[in-house]
């Protein structure tokens, strides 16, 4: 069970968050340019990364703000938490 | 009766006798015993039956680990208890236990016929002789091996105990309490560190607190004595708790873990009443020290389970912590030298006792000491057999070759009642792999130690692989202070000593001169796996542990493999010709013991187990013979049975009269948002597929909600209640994840909307009249409101008060009738209620619940999101074209409409069906086909809503069904079990067409 920083009311149970799955994928603004490839690719594609991954986290029982969230899905250490529309920490690759 | 307690110790309380049953025989023990020293005192080893071939078995150990002595506790319906560990069951006055594995009883065992026919139970034997003939399964094969296989029986009437949760936060984080536990929690503490200790046993100590060999000492006292003072010095430190019987069962990521405290199970059953039996701590720790401790191994040697062949530290236990003997002339078997000082204890109480050691020779202090005291020694020497029974009474050991493969020369045999074996020390490194952290092999003692890893937990103690009292002590000082970055300067003069043993040797699986195939050495006491089995199932194929261990069970009992799992892996490396530590071990799960349901579960039982939400109405509801549904958390009203309706009867009655004269629902459940904001408007046209700007003030509007994936989400009317304020309603079940999905869009995608949302579901009550007299009720409520269609349109909102109390008042509807949507403050929600009622009463104004709702909205072919959509469902599929905006360049799911996909013409499709016989109700979720007799049978479709509608005297469905727009008309079938109903597809519109009711 995790402990996350979330960025506006400090450490808190997991259990106060819901996982919004993987952060920085855009909403196309002009989705009827898009082919039915590339709409599928914004829809459906996600990665699955064993090592550092950039996620969205909801602090649904608490402050309800989403922010994004930096951890190493090999050992579920959360390395930084950051607010909805903050640049995502450059130090993570 | 025979009395194997031989002296008095501190911590059994002779004055404080105790009586109990085991077998339904009655004994005694005294205050202090577990059930297992109670039944040793008595002179009873023999406690069940095994697993798989009903051997006699006895107690082995004297904790945790104990595979044999599992009982099933407690005689009552409701408060019997299976698998508990005799070992760990403190005596209480009035146990009543049994022996769990044996039918019909201990002494004899149909079962134990198994033993004699043992070489047709090979490994895997119930996955290869159970297979066929697959009728006999049920019938035959599983009473059998139910019945002779005694798991125990759960209580079969609700647990009346009470179980508690707490959550806490610490410093530190110590679990075990033996030396090195106590030394890491007395420098967290009084470093000021906030801390909590752990132990699973009744007092502080470990296996220490018994420790009387005059070789080991501690500033100049026996360990024993040092460590009690220890113990003292730590209660008195003020920022130290202590929690004894306190055992974790999860270590789980970021120092969360969970522990059950035992408070009431070994008090006497008059003493528990209406006390919490347990409580499960979560404990977040900021660091977390683990001292578990280590556990004794046995030897694999053949017929090594016979009753009275106990590991060697655990007779000590008995002997110096109860007072018990587990013989009166007992040989130890041994690979170390921790027997030994089980032999001087034994010697000094005057119990005849012999070593047998596989080591060729051995020269620490301990030896010299077991020597000088004339204790006889066969170096070199391995147990090739025992006899006995019921009970062991002698045995067979031969010498072992050079190279320790095989046995030489003569067999001598030794008699005895009692054998103790010793193959070393397994480190307890569950809490350690629990947690994430990663195992290194040490050659030299065969054992997985700890791999450092983390700068929140630490292992130190013999769970690290420090083994003499020496290094335990100098080593968790040094990693303590490194650990929490102090200083500590206590233990700096403390002067140990200790026997260091300098010779080792291991042999997993002891040579004999009888052929493996014909021995009986057991690996895993519990599932009775054999050596044997484990070098069947790698002949077989098998090759990974995890493999082996499911193929022959081994590990997998209760105990989850805490005696077995080493040598199971010894062997599998050996006969592989592989490194052991390149084997890996299995896996290492939660709880390290059985945890019960109970304690799971804590306070959530009964009314407590979920959240109930009830509107304010709900009291008039209960008094009106409502009968309640769960919608989400909700209980709504599902129908009310009027002098002793059915439910049919009821929705019937129910049905007719919101349409013949007039009906009212509790709707206070729908979610409610409150969204404001100079682009509320923007947002909504986002959000749903229709176009919202042009919505007039006071006005209100159907929306359909898509997933980004184009399919329908949910569903709802939203009102416009002045410029930049609109109040939208979602379904019931919805109400949460709109708001959440809306919040996401809001924060995520468009940050640029000055938009604000609220969620006021539980703000609001609604009472919802609808039906020809809808109107007049209303106008009696608010007799200074104008109802005229002109000035109270259909789709229109008006506000008005109440005797002073403002309500807001919709005309929409959902079931096709004229209808009204009153919503008032929740508190006054109650009132409101019985206001309506009263007003009603001359045009039998009827209360209708969730059902007659369904039945009404299906006659108007209203869609309820969830029941005749599943997700997979377009506004196109629901024949709700008009819904969808084709100006609107953009909203949520707009792309996904004309997706390859999407656009198919035989997507399934929402039809309505009509019964060739009226009276025949269709089934909801049924199949629908076209052709019964084409093999295999096309499946079009299946029933998403039907009922009986009074108002039409005739059966109506809703039904998807590929293709099923161009269907109308056309003849179709539901396949039953013992019929074929015959049906039509029609419009999804049943009753009123033209919508003329609206007005009436
Ligand atoms: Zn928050």
């Amino acid at each position: 069970m995790f402990l996350i920083n979330c960025p506006f009311c400090g450490e808190r149970d997991q259990s106060e968050f819901s996982s919004g799955g993987e952060a920085h994928i855009v909403r196309p603004k002009q989705p009827t340019e898009l082919s039915d490839d590339e709409w599928a690719e914004y829809l459906f594609m996600r990665k699955n990364i064993k090592g550092i991954q950039f996620e969205r986290w909801n602090h649904v029982h608490g402050c309800r703000k989403w922010f994004n969230v930096v951890r190493d899905t090999s050992n579920d250490k959360i390395l930084s938490v950051y607010k909805m529309g903050e640049k995502p920490p450059v130090n993570y690759k | 009766m025979p009395n194997y307690r031989i002296h008095k110790t501190e911590y059994i309380d002779e004055t404080k006798r105790i009586s109990f049953k085991f077998d339904g025989k009655t004994y005694f023990g005294y205050e202090g015993d577990t059930l297992a020293s109670a039944l040793l005192a008595n002179g009873i080893h023999l406690v069940g039956r095994s697993f798989k071939y009903h051997r006699p078995r006895g107690i082995v150990s004297c904790g945790a680990e104990e595979p044999n002595a599992i009982c099933q506790i407690g005689s009552k319906k409701d408060l019997t208890e299976p698998n508990v560990r005799a070992t760990e069951l403190e005596l209480y006055e009035g146990l009543q236990a049994s022996s769990q594995n044996c039918w019909p009883n201990v002494k004899f065992d149909i079962g134990g016929i198994n033993n004699f026919i043992s070489p047709l139970i090979p490994a895997g034997f119930y996955y290869k002789t159970f297979m066929w003939p697959k009728s006999f399964w049920k019938k035959v094969y599983e009473p059998l091996i139910r019945l002779s296989a005694g798991l125990g029986k759960s209580p079969t009437e609700p647990d009346p105990d009470i179980y508690d949760h707490k959550y806490v936060h610490y410093d530190v984080l110590v679990i075990g309490g033996g030396v090195s536990g106590i030394i890491a929690a007395k420098m967290a503490a009084k470093n000021n560190l906030k801390t909590l200790l752990v132990d699973d046993k009744k007092i502080l100590g470990g296996s220490t607190i018994y420790q009387n060999n005059e070789s080991i000492k501690i500033d100049d006292k026996l360990s024993s004595e040092w460590l009690k003072i220890e113990i003292q010095e730590i209660k008195k430190l003020s920022n130290l708790t202590i929690k004894t019987r306190t055992s974790i069962a999860a270590y789980h990521g970021y120092n969360f873990l969970l522990a059950k405290e035992n408070l009431t199970d070994h008090l006497p059953e008059e003493k528990k009443k209406n006390k919490i039996r347990q409580r499960l701590w979560k404990i977040r720790a900021k660091k977390v020290v683990i001292a578990t401790g280590s556990i004794e191994r046995p030897l694999v040697f053949n017929n090594n389970d016979r009753p009275g062949i106990l590991l060697s530290n655990s007779i000590n236990k008995y002997l110096d912590y109860y007072g018990v003997t587990c013989g009166e002339n007992i040989i130890l078997f041994t690979n170390n030298d921790s027997a030994y000082e089980t032999s001087i204890s034994l010697h000094k109480k005057g119990i005849m006792n012999t070593i047998v050691d596989i080591r060729k020779s051995a020269s620490s202090e301990l030896i010299k000491q077991a020597e000088s005291l004339g204790i006889k020694i066969y170096f070199n020497h391995v147990v090739t057999n025992t006899f006995g029974y019921r009970k062991i009474n002698s045995l067979e050991i031969m010498k072992l070759s050079e190279d320790g493969n095989t046995t030489v020369g003569n067999k001598i045999r030794l008699s005895c009642d009692c054998l103790g074996m010793s193959g070393g020390w397994t480190p307890m490194v569950h809490m350690h792999t629990q947690s994430g952290g990663k195992l290194d092999f040490r050659d030299e003692d065969q054992v997985f130690l700890p791999r450092e890893n983390s700068e929140d937990q630490i292992s130190v103690g013999s769970c690290n692989g420090d083994f003499d009292l020496e290094n335990i002590i100098d080593k968790t000082v040094n990693k303590i202070n490194k650990f929490l970055d102090i200083d500590n300067q206590d233990y700096q003069d403390t002067n140990i000593i200790s026997s260091k043993e300098n010779d080792k040797r291991n042999i997993w699986l002891l040579p004999n001169k009888i052929p493996l195939g014909k021995t009986k050495c057991f690996i895993d006491f519990q599932n009775d796996s054999t050596a044997k089995d484990i070098k069947l199932a790698l002949k077989e194929g098998f090759r990974s542990i995890e493999h082996v261990k499911r193929y022959t069970t081994t590990g997998m009992a209760t105990d989850q493999g805490k005696l077995s799992n080493m040598h199971a892996l010894g062997i599998i490396a050996d006969t592989a010709g592989v490194k052991m530590g390149t084997l890996g071990t299995t896996t290492f799960r939660p709880p390290f013991t059985p945890l019960t349901f109970g304690t799971l579960v804590g306070r959530n039982v009964g009314k407590f187990f979920e959240v109930v939400r009830k509107t304010s109405m709900h009291e008039w509801h209960v008094e009106n013979n409502a009968e309640f549904e769960n919608v989400g958390q909700w209980k709504r009203p599902w129908y009310y049975a009027k002098n002793g309706e059915n439910m049919h009867d009821a929705v019937q009655r129910e049905s007719k009269a919101a349409r013949d004269s007039a009906g009212i629902l509790d709707a206070s459940t729908l979610g409610k948002i409150d969204i404001q904001g100079t682009d509320a408007s923007e947002f909504l046209n986002r959000v749903y597929t229709n176009a919202w700007s042009k919505l007039a003030i006071g006005k209100c509007r159907y929306g359909l909600m898509l997933n980004e994936d184009g399919m329908v989400y949910d569903d709802g009317v939203t009102t416009r209640i002045s410029e930049n304020h609109y109040l939208m309603t979602t379904t019931t079940g919805g109400a949460a994840n709109v708001l959440s999905k809306l919040e996401d869009y809001l924060q995520t995608e468009w940050p640029e909307l000055d938009v604000y949302l609220t969620s006021v579901t539980d703000h609001y009550s609604t009472a919802s009249i609808c039906g020809p007299n809808s109107k007049k009720i209303l106008n009696k409520l608010f007799p200074n409101l104008d109802l005229s269609d002109e000035n109270f349109p259909h789709m229109s909102f008006k506000e008005d008060k109440l005797e002073n109390i403002n309500c807001r008042i919709m005309r929409i509807s959902f079931t096709g009738e004229l209808s009204y949507e009153i919503n008032i403050e929740s508190k006054y929600g109650h009132s409101l209620w019985k206001k309506c009622i009263e007003a009603g009463k001359e045009f039998n104004l009827t209360p209708y619940g969730t059902e007659t709702m369904h039945l009404l909205r299906a006659e108007k072919g209203f869609i309820i999101v969830g029941q005749d959509t599943d997700g997979t469902m377009t506004p196109s599929d629901l024949q709700m074209d008009w819904i969808v905006s084709k100006k609107k360049y953009d909203f949520i799911g707009k792309r996904s409409l004309y997706r390859s996909d999407t656009i198919r013409e035989d997507r399934k499709q929402l039809v309505g069906l009509l019964t060739d016989d009226p009276k025949e109700i269709l089934e909801e979720g049924a199949q629908i086909v076209s052709n019964v007799k084409s093999k295999p049978i096309d499946m079009l479709g299946h029933v998403t809503s039907s009922y009986f509608s009074p108002n039409l005297n005739k059966s109506i469905a809703l039904a998807v069904v590929r293709n099923g727009k161009t269907m109308k008309g056309q003849k179709l079938i539901i396949p039953m079990e013992n019929k074929n109903i015959n049906v039509t597809v029609s419009d999804t519109i049943f009753l009123d067409k033209e919508n003329k009711r609206l007005n009436a």
